[in-house]
């Protein structure tokens, strides 16, 4: 489904849904015609920076900077394949 | 009550989806309708500042799922405005039309006030059925609203209530809302409540209509090109166990209909010896967390047998309180549509004379035939007993 990734990348969130931050909900959700998917703290913070702008290994780069660690790189491809593959995300 | 663990009441958590049935008006007559059959004796509509009162504080509670119903919404002319607070607000905003008023000014005024999806109606394939079913001539206006919809870059979509008059048009449906562009087709089987429950010996399709439907709509998925996630929803008459209708009363839905009366589903008013509160006089936390409507079918001790024991009613929650009404009288057993319900022979026996009407024998006894109702005022107050 998502041959082509490569760590330069640039997921988007597919147009068709939103993602923001629910405070009752303490997540992030995507929001799509009469549906929204509750996401996991690791699933939020990747997809809300999946913004078109940056590469895979900028993401991957930024993530491990926030979250001061290192060796993300296999997990958020795997995130980002996935949610390429529920359209959640495309490449820009 | 050996082997049932039961919870009196469970802390709820937020209402995550809110319905706003805005007008009880409609330029449609619809015979599947879910409204109350008694919805023109019902007092005054709630004002805009009550509906920007409704959206601020379910908002704060957690709500973000939004849809903007009716009736018709698009009849209100402050629709516009409690779209823009509802976006400035973060929801995401659904509005369910028939499409009847939706033109070029309105639709853009829509997308800039934040606008997120549109549902519209279609009730068949064809002119002719379409403007039967809602007695009404708006299958080409539809159309053209359909055209709108995509020329505006809304996702779009396409909901057709099925029953045996239009059921076997499944395919045409489906290329239909191919044609026009929709991301989305909710094929919904009726439900028997309101408008479709004064119907149900018309709208009652049979066994073999609904397993040609499904396989219809199953060969389209297989074959199809263009990206448009179908939805069937099967007629709960045909399944041996219930929905888990609303997720469980009180647990995720809010309803607020026309005349303010917050319901924990859009046809709960029917359920007899409750009291709902009235957003006029309630806050939507008191709405949702302290009212007798909210609390009172959370959790499962309100639970009868066979539901207070059954090892699955953390999962249906017992089905439908207001088909266990309909059908047995008693909101709180079991929803008939379960086959370990006492009352299910009336669910099969409902089906049964479908299929009796589609074999052209004679109607089961005490079944006299009655003309379709359409949904007006005026069957309304009828229906009511307000005219002789």
């Amino acid at each position: 489904m998502s041959e082509g990734l490569t760590s330069e990348s640039r997921p988007a969130i597919e147009r068709r849904f939103r993602l923001q931050f629910e405070p009752a909900q303490g997540a992030h959700v995507l929001l799509y015609p009469e549906g929204m998917i509750q996401l996991n703290q690791s699933a939020g913070e990747i997809l809300k920076r999946c913004t078109g702008t940056a590469t895979l290994a900028e993401i991957t780069t930024e993530l491990e900077r926030a979250f001061a660690t290192a060796g993300l790189t296999t997990q958020v491809r795997e995130f980002v394949e996935y949610a390429l593959q529920k359209q959640w995300l495309v490449l820009a | 009550m050996a082997g049932a663990r039961l919870s009196a009441r469970v802390k709820p958590g937020p209402p995550l989806w809110l319905l706003c049935e805005l007008t009880y008006r409609c330029p449609l007559h619809c015979v599947f309708c879910y409204n109350p059959t008694d919805f023109a004796m019902q007092s005054s509509e709630l004002a805009t500042e009550d509906w920007l009162k409704v959206l601020r504080e379910a908002r704060a509670l957690g709500a973000v799922q939004l849809g903007l119903s009716g009736g018709e919404p698009l009849v209100r002319d402050d629709l516009e405005v409690l779209v823009a607070e509802a976006h400035r607000l973060g929801y995401y905003i659904n509005l369910i039309t028939s499409g009847v008023g939706l033109n070029e000014t309105r639709i853009r005024a829509l997308k800039e006030a934040g606008l997120d999806h549109i549902q519209l109606s279609f009730q068949d394939s064809t002119k002719q059925m379409n403007d039967f079913l809602s007695s009404t001539r708006t299958f080409e206006l539809k159309s053209r609203v359909a055209a709108l919809i995509k020329q505006f870059d809304f996702p779009m979509v396409l909901n057709v209530v099925l029953h045996r008059l239009n059921i076997d048009h499944v395919e045409a449906i489906l290329e239909m809302a191919d044609r026009m562009g929709a991301e989305y087709v909710e094929l919904a089987n009726t439900q028997f409540y309101g408008w479709a429950w004064q119907n149900r010996e018309h709208l009652m399709p049979t066994r073999s209509q609904v397993e040609r439907a499904e396989a219809v709509t199953q060969r389209y998925r297989d074959r199809q090109t263009r990206p448009m996630r179908i939805f069937f929803v099967v007629p709960d008459y045909f399944e041996r166990r219930p929905k888990a209708c609303m997720n469980g009363l009180g647990s995720i839905f809010l309803t607020v209909t026309a005349d303010g009366t917050a319901l924990p589903c859009h046809a709960a008013r029917m359920l007899p010896g409750l009291s709902f509160p009235n957003v006029r006089t309630a806050s939507m936390s008191e709405v949702w967390y302290e009212s007798e409507g909210f609390n009172h079918y959370r959790g499962d001790a309100w639970m009868k047998e066979p539901c207070r024991s059954c090892p699955e009613r953390g999962r249906d929650f017992g089905g439908c309180r207001c088909q266990a009404y309909l059908l047995t009288g008693d909101a709180a057993n079991a929803d008939p549509v379960c086959d370990l319900s006492p009352y299910h022979d009336r669910v099969l026996a409902a089906v049964a004379r479908a299929e009796a009407r589609a074999e052209a024998r004679p109607e089961a006894p005490g079944t006299e035939e009655r003309p379709l109702v359409f949904r007006t005022p005026e069957a309304s107050r009828a229906l009511s007993g307000a005219e002789r």
